[in-house]
């Protein structure tokens, strides 16, 4: 997934060279694509191979609640993209000469990961239950996600502009109420994915 | 028959609204006739909502009451919105072209209701990929509640959005009473029709599953 990520740094780099200026005012959209699409391909993983060694009946005959094996799916897929984010931004501020690394962003990229993985966890364990699988996730997760990546992109462009605190907070009211909605929502609905 | 006079209701209604938005109606002083395209536009926009709300609804009452018939009324619903979200977003696209200069841009309301038509899309994508129906009456219900949820968010993240960079104007107030009397009867006119059609959608969905019973009986 990191190496994905950098690689997509990399088409990036192809795609659009221009001035640091430039560069500056396309860092954060470059930023949450990479995210966004290392994002579902390893949110995609993470019930196929659950489904595949049936792994899944495993968990389900655990004497834990559905909605516990839920949180502890999202809390593991979490995990592994802010560990691929902790890379890729040092990577990125390297490439670009760019000052991604910043408090701000820090607590922009942790809330709009935790309202990719709510939707994502549960987006994911639908999509290995149908026919076409990798496909279903991207269909499903992009339109619904737009909001976070809308607000993730803004909140950043606005801190890499220099901006203040209260610049960005109507942008994280936004994604925090993603989070917390999706959160709730994903908890409750979850065992209706799982149970057959 | 109900869904007899349910016909003849909506093609009456149909017949005023027309009158009235072509002939009843003065044109716009600033847009000219163009903007009669809003007597269309405005009701397809109204019944979207009330399609997908209709949706979510009935998505909820499956989750909780395992019913067929409330997955075949949401559906059934989902199908009509699609449709209905699609010819809006056409006129709003015809009506832009001469009014603003351009047939598409990323203002407020475009980029929600564009983002809201995939999100159905995906609806139906959803439902055509599995083939077991408990399991597809499950799995659309979640994506019914979760796009409908979704609905606010999207438009306050948009507008907060487009807000900082102001698009074009979308033409407000300044109405005067003959255009909004069309305007009401154009809505009752096109609300009229989606309950004609969401009607028959159902009406065909349950002759398909009787069908399909006598079928797996025969075998």
């Amino acid at each position: 997934m990191i190496v994905f990520a950098i690689l997509v740094i990399v088409i990036f780099n192809f795609a659009f060279s221009g001035s640091q200026q430039t560069m500056v005012s396309l860092t954060p959209g470059m930023l949450w694509v990479t995210f966004a699409f290392a994002g579902v391909l390893s949110l995609n993983r993470a019930f196929i191979q659950e489904k595949e060694d049936n792994c899944l009946e495993g968990l389900m005959v655990c004497p834990v609640s559905r909605e516990t094996i839920y949180l502890g799916k999202m809390l593991g897929s979490l995990f592994f993209m802010l560990l691929v984010e902790v890379v890729v931004l040092p990577v990125f501020a390297l490439l670009f000469n760019v000052n991604v690394i910043s408090l701000p962003l820090i607590i922009i990229t942790i809330l709009a990961t935790l309202g990719f993985v709510t939707i994502g966890t549960l987006f994911s364990a639908l999509a290995v239950n149908t026919k076409a699988r990798e496909m279903v996730l991207p269909i499903l997760f992009f339109p619904i996600v737009s909001p976070v990546i809308i607000s993730a992109v803004s909140a950043s462009g606005r801190v890499l502009g220099g901006e203040s605190w209260g610049d960005i907070y109507s942008w994280l009211g936004i994604i925090a109420a993603f989070d917390i909605i999706f959160l709730v929502v994903a908890y409750l609905v979850f065992s209706v994915v799982i149970d057959e | 028959m109900k869904i007899r006079v349910l016909l003849g209701l909506t093609a009456a209604l149909m017949v005023i609204a027309l009158y009235m938005v072509f002939i009843f109606v003065p044109s716009d002083a600033e847009t000219g006739v163009i903007q009669r395209i809003f007597y269309f536009h405005v009701p397809l926009a109204w019944i979207a909502f009330l399609a997908f709300f209709v949706v979510f609804g009935c998505s909820i009452m499956y989750l909780w009451k395992r019913g067929r018939k409330w997955d075949i009324l949401a559906s059934s619903s989902a199908e009509v919105g699609l449709v209905f979200t699609t010819l809006f977003l056409l006129t709003g696209s015809i009506w832009a072209r001469p009014v603003w200069g351009v047939w598409w841009t990323w203002d407020s309301r475009l980029t929600s209701s564009l983002i809201l038509w995939i999100i159905y899309l995906a609806y139906f994508i959803i439902r055509s990929y599995i083939s077991e129906e408990g399991r597809r009456a499950r799995f659309a219900a979640i994506v019914g509640i979760m796009g409908f949820i979704d609905i606010p968010i999207i438009a306050m993240a948009i507008t907060l959005w487009r807000t900082q960079h102001p698009g074009p104007v979308i033409f407000e107030g300044g109405l005067v009473t003959e255009m909004i009397w069309t305007l009401i009867v154009a809505i009752i006119a096109f609300t009229a029709l989606y309950i004609l059609l969401f009607s028959y959608r159902v009406l065909v969905k349950q002759d398909e599953h009787e069908l399909n019973a006598l079928k797996a009986l025969r075998r």
